[in-house]
C-alpha cells in the first residue's frame, strides 16, 4: 500500500495540523510515513500545503509531485494542485468555498460542504480541516476511525475541549454521505 | 632583610613585548597584583584580545585563551554560562571593544553577564602600526587620519562608559589612567572592585583605563602621560559612570 | 538447535517506540540525549524550530541556552564553552553559517571541539528559505580562513538527524575538531517516525586535559591558533594534518544500495539521496540496472568506494561492452560531482542532474535522466 496526499489551504484553515494527525495515525498503525510542510514567511493568510506519504515500505521522497490525493479547502489550491493530481487519484474538496469548475475527467471527485458542517454541526468554523479529513478517510478506509481518534489525543495531548471538538469535527466528516462523481457534473 | 615588594604569583618571569613606555605592562600588573590579593588566580580564565595585548597568554600566570577579534565577550559569556564558578575576565584594546567588537560588548553587558571587562584605551592601533581607533580623538593625527581625525567624515570618539552607563545589566564602571603614580593606584582600587563584584556574582563590572602609547603617538613616556593628563582627558573624563553596588 | 532458536527468541526484544519528530526537533533531541550541555543560536529560517525547542527543554534540564545577538556572538559562545571544556553547539542556516566561518576557522585552529548543525537554504545572498545543498563546498572546504577540515555529516532521515548529531558530538570530542551536521530545509521541516537511542548515552570519556577551568593543582593552560615564532604554525599545520589523515582512515561513512550489478550508480547526500533511492527503485521496476552510493560523511569523502565502483564499471564496459556511468544528483550546481569526478578520476563518465536556488528534485526527473543516459 502507498498513498500520497498533499493537503492545500489558505495558512489559518489547519491544513498542517490535519496532515500531522494523519501522519500520526498512520504511523501508529505500524505504517511508514512521512510528513512535508510548505514553510513560508507567512503564519496566517497565505497559501499552506502539506505532504503525507503514508506506505508499507521504506520511503523515498517525501515530496510528492503527483500525488494519488488532493484535499482542497480553497479556490486557489485547486488551481495549484489539480492538474498535479495522478490520473484516477482522488480529489476531495471543500464545497462551502471552493466553486471553481472541474475540468479533468479522469479523477475521482467527492465533495463536501466542510465548511458549513464545521460552523453548523460542529458549531466550529475552525474545525473545517477535521471535517475534510473526515471525510477523505470515510472514502479511503486506510485508518480505522478509533485510530484517528487516539491520534487526536496524542497531538493535542491532554487539551480536552479541542480533542472532542476535533474528534466531533472527524466524525461528522467521515460519516457524511458519500457522493463521488467521478465525471464533472458541471460539463 | 625584609622583602617589601616582588613580581605577583599571576605574572609569570618572562620578557614583555610591550614597546618602552606603553602603559600594557602597568596594566597586566595590576590584574596579577589583583588576583593575588583575591586569591583567585587557580579559578580564573582570561581572555586575550586580538591587539597588541594578544599574547597576554605569555604574561599571565593563570589559564588564558585567545579570542577573535571583539569576540572576547562572547566567548566569555560561553565559559562563565557553563563554570558559572570561575572567575573570568576580557582584556581588551579600543579596536577590540568599541569598533570590531561593539555588539558584542553591548550585548553582553546588557545581559548582565557575571563578568569583568578590563577596556584600554590608547586611542589609536597600536599592533597594526597606528591606525584611527574609535576612541581617537578629534584633530588627532593617525596613519588613517593623516590631516587628523575629522568629524565630518570620521565620526567622533566613542565614549564607552557613557554608552554603556544606560544599560540595566550593568553594575560598575568606571573610567582610570595608568598615567600617574596615583591614577595608577585609582586603576588597581577600580579593578580590584571590578573583580570583586564577579565574586559577589552581582553582575557586568568594565574598568576603562586610559593608556599611553608613546610610540603610536610619536611622543616619548612623559610627554604621553602628560598627554593623558592636559589632552585626553577633556574627551574622556576619569570617574565613576555606574556603580549599584548591587551584591552589597 | 533448538535452543539455539530459543535463545535467539528471548533475546528478542520489543521494538523502541516510534515517536512522530520534525527534523529539526529529532537535532535537538539528538543533542539532549548527546549530553550537549550549551546551546548558543540566533533565529533565521528554516531551523527556528531548534533555538524554540531547547530555549524549554535546555532549562528545564538545568542546561545553557542562550539566544545570542548574532551568529557571530553565538559561534563564539560555542567557543567559550568548548574552552571550558563543555560539550556546546549552535545551528544556523546559510546565511547565518557564513557569518560563522571565523568562529569555526578558530575552533579548527584552537583545536576545539564543537557542533555546528547547518540547515540549509537557497543562496546565495539572502536566497530563498528553500531546502537545499549549496553549502557543500562551504563545509567540506573548511568555509573559513586558513588549512582545514571540518568534519561533515550528513542525514537524510529525520531519524539520521537525531542519530548523526550525537556521533556528531562524539567525533568532535574524540578529534578536538569542529563537527558539520549538513541538513537542509526540507530535512529540517519534515516529520517522519523516530526511534529515540534505549541506550543512555554518556558522553564518551575523554580527559580534557586541555580544557581552561582555572589552574588549581596543575600549571596554567593557554588555548591559542597565533603561532608567530619561526616555523611554529607549519608546524601546528602538519599536526593538524596528520589528524586529518587519520579521520580520512577511520571514520569514513556511507551506505550502499543495488550496487552489485549496478551499470548506473547514482551518488547523492541528504535529501537528494532520499529522491535517488526513490527513482533508483522506480527504475529497477523498469529494468534499469542503477544502484546507489550515498556518502554520510562528506568529509572524509568516501572515495575509495567511489574509485572501486568505478573500476568495476569500467571493467563491465570492457568485458560486456555495456553503457556504464555515475550519475551525481544534487541540489546544487554540481559541488561534490568534483569529488565524485577526482574518486573516479576518468574512468568512466560522470553524469550530473542538479537544481540549484532551493529547487528539490524530483523522482521523476532523476528517472527522465537515467532514461536519456540509457538511450
Amino acid at each position: 500500500m502507498r498513498e500520497e496526499i498533499i493537503i492545500a489551504g489558505s495558512g489559518g484553515q489547519g491544513i498542517l495540523f490535519a496532515g500531522e494527525l494523519l501522519a500520526q495515525a498512520a504511523m501508529n498503525i505500524g505504517k511508514e510515513v512521512s510528513f512535508f510542510p510548505s514553510y513560508g514567511a507567512e503564519i496566517r493568510g497565505g497559501s499552506a500545503n502539506c505532504t503525507v506519504v503514508i506506505s508499507d515500505k521504506e520511503i523515498g521522497s517525501p515530496v510528492v509531485f503527483n500525488p494519488s490525493s488532493i484535499i482542497i479547502l480553497n479556490n486557489f489550491s485547486l488551481n495549484c494542485f489539480l492538474p498535479r493530481l495522478k490520473k484516477g487519484g482522488l480529489l476531495v474538496i471543500n464545497s462551502s468555498l471552493v466553486n471553481t469548475e472541474i475540468n479533468r475527467q479522469d479523477i475521482e471527485i467527492v465533495r463536501i460542504p466542510a465548511s458549513e458542517i464545521a460552523e453548523k454541526k460542529v458549531g466550529n468554523l475552525k474545525t473545517t480541516n477535521l471535517v475534510i479529513l473526515g471525510k477523505y478517510l470515510g472514502k479511503k478506509r486506510i485508518i480505522p476511525m478509533e485510530n484517528m481518534l487516539k491520534s487526536i489525543k496524542t497531538v493535542l495531548n491532554g487539551e480536552k475541549e479541542l480533542i472532542s471538538l476535533n474528534s466531533e469535527a472527524l466524525q461528522y466528516g467521515y460519516e457524511y454521505p458519500l457522493v463521488v462523481n467521478s465525471v464533472n457534473p458541471d460539463n | 632583610m625584609k622583602k617589601i615588594f616582588s613580581r605577583p604569583e599571576s605574572l609569570k618571569e618572562t620578557q614583555h613585548l610591550y614597546c618602552p613606555g606603553c602603559g600594557h605592562g602597568i596594566i597586566h600588573r595590576i590584574i596579577a597584583e589583583v588576583a593575588d590579593e583575591l586569591n583567585i588566580r587557580e579559578k580564573t580564565i582570561g581572555i586575550a584580545p586580538v591587539g597588541c595585548a594578544v599574547f597576554a597568554y605569555d604574561y599571565w600566570n593563570f589559564d588564558v585563551t585567545e579570542a577573535a577579534h571583539g569576540r572576547p565577550p562572547a566567548v566569555a559569556t560561553g565559559i562563565k554560562r557553563v563554570l558559572p564558578n570561575r572567575i573570568v575576565f576580557t582584556y581588551q584594546g579600543d579596536g577590540d571593544l568599541a569598533a570590531i567588537g561593539t555588539a558584542e560588548i553591548i550585548h553582553a553587558a546588557n545581559r548582565g553577564e557575571k563578568i569583568t571587562v578590563i577596556f584600554v584605551n590608547n586611542a589609536a592601533y597600536g599592533m597594526t602600526g597606528g591606525q584611527m581607533a574609535p576612541t581617537t580623538l578629534i584633530g588627532q593625527k593617525t596613519l588613517t587620519t593623516p590631516f587628523g581625525r575629522n568629524a565630518e567624515r570620521d565620526g567622533y570618539p566613542l565614549k564607552i562608559c557613557e554608552l554603556l552607563s544606560s544599560l540595566e545589566g550593568v553594575v560598575f564602571l568606571e573610567r582610570t589612567g595608568v598615567n600617574s603614580p596615583e591614577n595608577v593606584l585609582k586603576t588597581k582600587k577600580a579593578i580590584k572592585k571590578a573583580f570583586q563584584n564577579q565574586i559577589g556574582n552581582s553582575g557586568f563590572s568594565l574598568v576603562e583605563v586610559l593608556s599611553q602609547c608613546p610610540v603610536i603617538w610619536r611622543m616619548g613616556p612623559v610627554e604621553s602621560c602628560k598627554w593623558i593628563e592636559k589632552v585626553m582627558v577633556k574627551t574622556f573624563p576619569l570617574g565613576v559612570f555606574k556603580d549599584t553596588n548591587r551584591h552589597e | 538447535m533448538k535452543r539455539t532458536q530459543r535463545a535467539k527468541r528471548t533475546k528478542r526484544t520489543k521494538p523502541a517506540q516510534r515517536i512522530l519528530m520534525k527534523g529539526n526537533v529529532a537535532i535537538c533531541e539528538g543533542a539532549i540525549t548527546a549530553g550537549c550541555q550549551a546551546y548558543y543560536g540566533y533565529p533565521i529560517t528554516p531551523q527556528n524550530e531548534i533555538p524554540a525547542y531547547l530555549a524549554k527543554r535546555m532549562v528545564e534540564l538545568g542546561r545553557v541556552f542562550l539566544q545570542a545577538e548574532s551568529e557571530l556572538a553565538a559561534i563564539n559562545m560555542v567557543f567559550g564553552s568548548a574552552v571550558a571544556g563543555a560539550r556546546a553547539m549552535t545551528s544556523s542556516s546559510s546565511p547565518g553559517i557564513s557569518l560563522k566561518q571565523e568562529g569555526i576557522s578558530y575552533l579548527a585552529g584552537c583545536e576545539l571541539p564543537a557542533v555546528i548543525v547547518n540547515v540549509q537554504r537557497g543562496g546565495p545572498g539572502l536566497g530563498n528559505i528553500s531546502g537545499s545543498q549549496g553549502d557543500y563546498f562551504q563545509a567540506t572546504r573548511g568555509g573559513g580562513h586558513g588549512d582545514y577540515k571540518n568534519i561533515v555529516l550528513t542525514p537524510y532521515s529525520v531519524q539520521e538527524m537525531y542519530d548523526l548529531t550525537i556521533l556528531a558530538f562524539d567525533l568532535a570530542d574524540k578529534y578536538r575538531n569542529p563537527v558539520i551536521v549538513l541538513a537542509d530545509g526540507v530535512l529540517g521541516q519534515m516529520l517522519e517516525p523516530v526511534t529515540p537511542s534505549t541506550i543512555s548515552h554518556q558522553p564518551i570519556a575523554i580527559s580534557k586535559d586541555w580544557a581552561l577551568d582555572g589552574c588549581k593543582g596543575r600549571e596554567p593552560r593557554k588555548i591559542r591558533s597565533l603561532l608567530m615564532a619561526e616555523g611554529a604554525l607549519e608546524e601546528h599545520n602538519w599536526k593538524l594534518n596528520e589528524k586529518y589523515s587519520k579521520i580520512k582512515k577511520n571514520e569514513v561513512r556511507y551506505e550502499t544500495y543495488n550496487l552489485m550489478d549496478a551499470e548506473i550508480v547514482l551518488v547523492a547526500f541528504g535529501i537528494a539521496a532520499r529522491v535517488g533511492k526513490g527513482a533508483m527503485n522506480i527504475a529497477r521496476g523498469k529494468g534499469y540496472k542503477v544502484g546507489l552510493i550515498r556518502p554520510i560523511t562528506l568529509w572524509p569523502f568516501p572515495e575509495k568506494i567511489i574509485s572501486d565502483t568505478a573500476e568495476r564499471l569500467h571493467s563491465i564496459t570492457q568485458s560486456l561492452n555495456h553503457l556504464t556511468t555515475f550519475l551525481v544528483v544534487e541540489m546544487n550546481l554540481g559541488q561534490m560531482l568534483e569529488d565524485v569526478k577526482l574518486a573516479v578520476s576518468g574512468k568512466v563518465p560522470v553524469e550530473f542532474y542538479g537544481r540549484p536556488g532551493g529547487g528539490l528534485v524530483t523522482q521523476e526527473e532523476i528517472l527522465e535522466k537515467i532514461k536519456q543516459i540509457s538511450k
